[in-house]
């Protein structure tokens, strides 16, 4: 009796998370999928008719936004790397006791609401604004010069946006680098770039992995930055899906689009699990 | 352990350390560069809550004033606005943290079957893009002929924060002494007498955490609540409607004094967890 009991407990533990996790994420997705099959509209219904066109008129009629969504995505979480390295290093080996500090710094961004902190940028870089009005003033950029509704703008916004989800995993995977390593490295007559190349870079890719996970997928999916800093050039696929979503209220191929875009990241993502393992993903998730 | 050897003799250690010098400080300086260029919106946001604005458009200075930290509550939209969002905030955090802290425990503690495939599903809840999960809540709540709303934005945020109280509180619960606990059971203490008085008080701060990192997450979510809201305005919602015709200075205020409140919290919040040692 007590042993049936103490094997039952971990999932009575469970089971209130698990069964909200269970039907308002697991059954939503499947309903996704069952709707992006259907046809149909909201005033006469939907019927499920395995509407395969679905897919295939969203693809082909959206096929430079999807494009555009992985461009920018890619481009600014390469971006995200580059920018993100040399902190996450510096904070790990030279931060000393100021660690936690240049990381709360780091993460000052996320006490400002997503949407004000994008906003606040197109305050900043509006063409008469903060930035470019003193700078046309003095005569120093031309008068119709503009970096909103640029694609540099979005990829900016973009790269802003997510910068600390990479600064974070790479700093946790480099302060688990232990020390005596690369001193080894140096008594073995590493040079400086060999110790680095050979040694703390390879120990540090789990956290640019994971980086890279935490930096393509919202980045990749976003439609904020390409609304407010963007302009008609540089719709994202988030921005279709939004926009069918809500506005037109084509739930089929907002649908469809979606279930498309699941499908894309989720097999990067789970191939890099795989390659990872799920839980060390899950704690560099959790920091 | 290393570092005690004596280093080998041709290693030309002094040039390294001079060269190192150089290089940390020119990283030391990066770093600040980027600090800057991270807060620089926040900057914006703060000093333009002060701005004596002319016209719709807040975005060039047009000189000191207090007016709007005065008149913050004056807009009945905004404010309503600010009020959705902290009762959503504090609603769902209270969910997310009961059902996340349960969750954290099981899986930190007992190896059970079924264990893997919840941590996949936490797994895929963090990762599915947010917009995803959002028309999945749409299409899930349309098929079942849910109104949107307050309980349907309440339901979503439970959802996606669930997972990481959850992570939270289970890597807070791979670090503890399982014998404590046992030795609570040896005195005499019942299943639910040591987890009330001996397991809690240890996760507690693993339990803060995921608590806060909740109600952050609830209180500045965009993607999730524009879908699952219907008629209701959040803060983020309200301003991403009011925008195209510009922000009212309020709008700054509000977000000055969020950034501020939640910064004292972390703050707390970390001073608690230093004078609680694990």
């Amino acid at each position: 009796m007590g042993s049936l009991r103490a094997r039952l407990t971990p999932y009575a533990l469970v089971l209130p998370g698990g069964l909200w996790l269970a039907i308002f994420f697991v059954v939503p997705t499947l309903i996704l999928l069952q709707f992006s099959l259907m046809t149909g509209n909201e005033a006469d219904g939907y019927a499920f008719t395995f509407a395969w066109q679905n897919y295939s008129h969203s693809l082909t009629t959206y096929w430079p936004q999807f494009v555009r969504s992985l461009e920018y995505g890619g481009i600014a979480t390469a971006l995200c790397i580059v920018l993100s390295y040399p902190i996450a290093y510096w904070i790990a080996f030279k931060g000393g006791a100021r660690k936690s500090t240049y990381l709360f710094l780091i993460l000052l961004p996320f006490f400002v609401s997503f949407v004000l902190r994008t906003i606040s940028w197109q305050f900043f870089l509006s063409d008469n604004g903060m930035l470019l009005g003193p700078l046309k003033e003095w005569g120093l950029v031309p008068a119709d010069f503009h970096i909103l509704q640029t694609s540099v703008a979005v990829v900016g916004g973009l790269t802003y946006n997510y910068l600390p989800f990479m600064v974070l995993p790479i700093y946790v995977a480099l302060e688990r680098v232990d020390p005596g390593v690369v001193e080894a490295s140096y008594d073995l007559y590493c040079s400086r770039t060999q110790s680095f190349l050979k040694v703390v870079l390879p120990l540090s890719l789990p956290g640019v992995f994971a980086g890279v996970l935490m930096n393509f997928v919202p980045a990749s999916s976003d439609y904020v930055n390409a609304e407010v800093l963007g302009g008609p050039d540089n719709t994202m696929i988030g921005n279709i899906i939004q926009d069918q979503a809500l506005t037109v209220r084509d739930y089929p191929t907002a649908t469809a689009l979606s279930a498309t875009l699941m499908l894309a990241l989720l097999l990067g993502i789970f191939a890099y699990a795989r390659a990872l393992g799920t839980e060390t993903v899950l704690e560099a998730a959790a920091r | 352990m290393t570092t005690t050897l004596s280093p080998a003799p041709n290693r030309p250690a002094g040039r390294t350390r001079s060269h190192g010098r150089l290089g940390d400080r020119l990283l030391l300086g990066y770093t600040w560069l980027v600090i800057v260029w991270l807060c620089l919106p926040i900057g914006v946001m703060i000093l333009f809550g002060f701005n004596q604005v002319q016209g719709r458009y807040n975005n060039r200075w047009h000189g000191f004033t207090l007016q709007w930290y005065a008149h913050v509550f004056d807009l009945d939209g905004l404010t309503n606005a600010l009020k959705a969002s902290l009762v959503i905030a504090v609603l769902s955090t209270v969910i997310a943290t009961a059902l996340g802290t349960l969750l954290g425990v099981a899986l930190g503690r007992y190896r059970f079957r079924g264990a893997g495939a919840s941590n996949l599903v936490q797994f895929a809840a963090i990762s599915t893009p947010e917009i995803v999960m959002g028309m999945s809540l749409v299409a899930f709540f349309v098929a079942l002929n849910v109104p949107l709303g307050y309980l349907t934005i309440t339901i979503a945020h439970v959802m996606f924060s669930l997972s990481f109280v959850a992570v939270t509180v289970r890597s807070r619960v791979l670090t503890l002494d399982r014998s404590v606990e046992e030795a609570a059971k040896d005195l005499g203490a019942g299943a639910l007498d040591t987890f009330r008085l001996v397991t809690l008080p240890m996760i507690l701060p693993g339990v803060t955490a995921g608590a806060l990192l909740a109600f952050a997450i609830s209180i500045d979510d965009f993607v999730v609540t524009n879908f699952t809201a219907g008629n209701v305005e959040t803060f983020p919602l309200w301003i991403w409607s009011a925008q195209k015709n510009g922000l009212p200075p309020q709008v700054n205020v509000m977000g000055t004094f969020i950034f501020v409140g939640g910064i004292l919290l972390a703050l707390a919040n970390a001073v608690a967890a230093r004078r609680r040692p694990a």
